[in-house]
């Protein structure tokens, strides 16, 4: 790999790898600026073409299993435990995490790992409180849950503007993400990097639905875990497998232990705090991600499901770290890899790429160089399916046609959905460009769990809890997580360019405001609800406490699961289908 | 109301003993992921050093390394107890709950 030209690091690659926060001395390093375009790669090209050619492959095999809304939402409930527990983990090992944290770890080692924790502890949270009972109450999307004794209408354009928010911000990251990495892996323009991302996305989602989505996530989740397992082995190798040996050198490089325990990550406890809970509990109210539990038959394996996603994104995290550490020994002093001024050719987030040279070679670092585009088209064809399905189940099936839509008009409105979404991606990906999307995955959590969570955890466990409740808190809690972050230094600041340090909200992450805010209006706003709906609302409560234990009655997608015949929903065909 | 089946089921001690047992055993294992991990957040906040100091004389990796690995096989290792506990004793307690329900 010849480089000849400077590259400056990219503000927007750095942004939307989702690292808001990455370590201050880490963006006090970076120099502002786009990514410059690279000499076009083509054993990168040609890896990415052989992975494109098997997603479509797979698009048209699942394609010829998607003949139902059932199918389109959730593959038809024919997923395993292990298979979604993969493609839920892919969901998390986006191109963000891999090269944004493995970047952050070269920087300044520890700190990076404390960022993948708070993604982590999301996982168990989610098991112990709410994974089994969202499978036994919902059917395709999490607004089935709150919809089970809540007010159709109102509660599922909640639940959508919740969807279609969180997912926005992703999607423009993601995007924006894609343009620029693909610009500098395989040296295309941004343009078309951005159109061919939007189109593949569409064709996945569009032909093959979830299980498509599912099977593209899972295949891209084994090379991104068979990839980066393979970097470490080689880091591990040649450090005689010791990870003392690997630290030990990896310091006496940076000149210092400082590496090796917490430095300017986190800035204030207030701010630290708020970032854990934005992260933790905003995996609880990520619209993709709680869609992905109604793709296995039965609570069991939605179980299994978070088991196996706890796992692989674990094993992950402790791969990114050494493979962090290895780019320190490896790429971090290596001239091949450096510019005429010492820093890393192409940015810091080239990190695990040019550690992928080193330790495999062109055409390894072709193969990883194909995995992150792989990567960022699973994610966002999950996200678009996501947004498709609360247009099409939550906002035209059951809102506007107040669950009067044949099946053939739901899965029209959601193939259309899908289109529009992809050509609204495409469109804010090329808008996007040049702005700052730091903040964008971060709002998209903080969001999550300032919206979607408390309005799902209360409905699920609280009797009391009533539409009005759930609505009004659910909506102030989206409206403070996104205003808080506008006056944080994240927009204030850098993206709306007023001077440092004069921004209004002094923290990095809303959450440990927006959340709790969140929880006092639906409580305030349940209790002081007497109308006769929320004394039907609270009279149905037993009703679903039993279901969200036992799951009886739970809608199920074989014909192998427990308790009596489901109430069909309007727009359901697959259990006639069988 | 709730249906007849949601109230002999609500009267069923299997099904008392269920909910009271799993859902505590489900708040505490939150409460101990919330103060584990919400501890090590408090300690990056508040004593960064207690974290860089090194294991043992002479040695590069830091107390951080061990915690923060551990937070990792912690919440692999939890996850694992609740979901091995949930497909074996409480799953059983539901079938039969279940078969109850077919037979009522």
């Amino acid at each position: 790999m010849k480089r000849a030209e400077r590259f400056s690091i990219p503000r927007n690659l750095a942004a939307c790898l989702a690292l808001a926060a990455l370590p201050a001395h880490a963006r006090a390093a970076e120099v502002i600026g786009e990514t410059a375009k690279q000499p076009t790669n083509w054993t990168a090209i040609i890896m990415f073409a052989l992975f494109v050619g098997l997603t479509l492959w797979i698009t048209k095999w699942a394609a010829a299993r998607t003949r139902s809304v059932a199918d389109f939402y959730t593959a038809g409930g024919g997923i395993t435990g292990f298979q979604n527990g993969l493609a839920i983990a892919g969901d998390y090992m986006s191109a963000a995490s891999f090269l944004g944290i493995s970047a952050a770890v070269m920087v300044s080692g520890f700190d990076g790992l404390i960022y993948s924790l708070g993604f982590l502890v999301g996982w168990p949270f989610l098991t112990f409180l709410l994974a089994e009972r969202l499978r036994n109450l919902g059917r395709f999307t999490f607004a089935d849950v709150l919809a089970y004794r809540f007010r159709q209408t109102p509660i599922r354009i909640f639940a959508a503007a919740g969807t279609l928010v969180v997912v926005a911000f992703y999607l423009i990251a993601q995007m924006v993400g894609a343009g620029q990495l693909i610009k500098l892996l395989f040296g295309l323009d941004y343009v078309y990097a951005v159109v061919i991302v939007g189109v593949l996305m569409m064709a996945y989602v569009l032909f093959g639905g979830m299980t498509a989505t599912t099977w593209v996530q899972i295949t891209k989740a084994v090379m991104l875990l068979a990839g980066a397992s393979f970097m470490a082995f080689m880091v591990m190798m040649a450090h005689g497998f010791s990870i003392e040996t690997l630290f030990s050198a990896a310091v006496d490089i940076k000149g210092g232990p400082a590496i090796m325990g917490p430095g300017g990550f986190i800035k204030d406890p207030v701010s630290a705090i708020s970032f854990g809970m934005a992260l933790m509990f905003g995996t609880a109210g990520l619209p993709h991600i709680l869609m992905r539990f109604f793709t296995v038959p039965d609570a069991r394996e939605a179980r299994k499901s978070v088991f196996w996603a706890t796992t692989w994104t674990g094993y992950f995290y402790v791969l990114t770290f050494i493979i962090g550490f290895g780019a320190i020994v490896f790429v971090s002093r290596n001239p091949a890899f450096l510019d005429a001024d010492g820093n890393l050719l192409g940015g810091l987030n080239m990190a695990a790429v040019h550690l992928a040279n080193a330790v495999g070679g062109n055409l390894f670092l072709g193969f990883m160089s194909a995995v992150a585009f792989a990567t960022i088209l699973a994610v966002v064809s999950g996200l678009a399916l996501s947004g498709a399905s609360a247009v099409s189940h939550d906002l035209y099936a059951t809102a506007i046609k107040k669950g009067k839509a044949s099946p053939q008009d739901e899965f029209r409105v959601s193939r259309i959905t899908t289109v529009a979404l992809g050509i609204l991606a495409i469109f804010l990906g090329i808008a996007f460009e040049k702005q700052n999307v730091a903040f964008m995955v971060s709002l998209a959590f903080a969001i999550a769990a300032s919206a979607n969570f408390p309005a799902l955890f209360l409905s699920i466990l609280w009797r009391d809890c009533t539409t009005r409740g759930a609505c009004a808190g659910g909506f102030a809690g989206l409206a403070s997580a996104l205003v808080l972050t506008v006056l944080s230094d994240a927009v204030w600041v850098d993206t709306f360019g007023n001077p440092a340090g004069s921004a209004p909200f002094p923290y990095a992450s809303p959450a440990i405001f927006s959340m709790p805010l969140a929880f006092a209006v639906i409580w305030l706003a349940s209790i002081l609800d007497n109308s006769a709906q929320a004394k039907q609302e609270r009279a149905l409560f037993d009703d679903q406490k039993v279901r969200s234990e036992t799951g009886i009655g739970a809608a199920k997608a074989s014909s192998h699961s427990l308790g009596p015949e489901p109430e069909l929903e309007p727009g359901d065909t697959a259990i006639q289908r069988v | 109301m709730a249906t007849k089946s949601s109230l002999r089921i609500m009267a069923n001690a299997d099904y008392q003993s269920l909910v009271w047992e799993r859902n505590a055993f489900g708040w505490w294992l939150t409460l101990i992921l919330c103060i584990v991990y919400y501890g090590f957040i408090m300690i990056v906040a508040f004593n960064k050093p207690l974290l860089s100091t090194p294991i043992g004389e002479g040695m590069a990796t830091s107390w951080g390394i061990p915690a923060g690995f551990g937070i990792i096989l912690l919440s692999i290792a939890m996850t694992g107890i609740y979901v091995h506990r949930a497909n074996t004793e409480y799953d059983a307690i539901i079938d039969r709950i279940v078969a109850g329900e077919a037979r009522a």
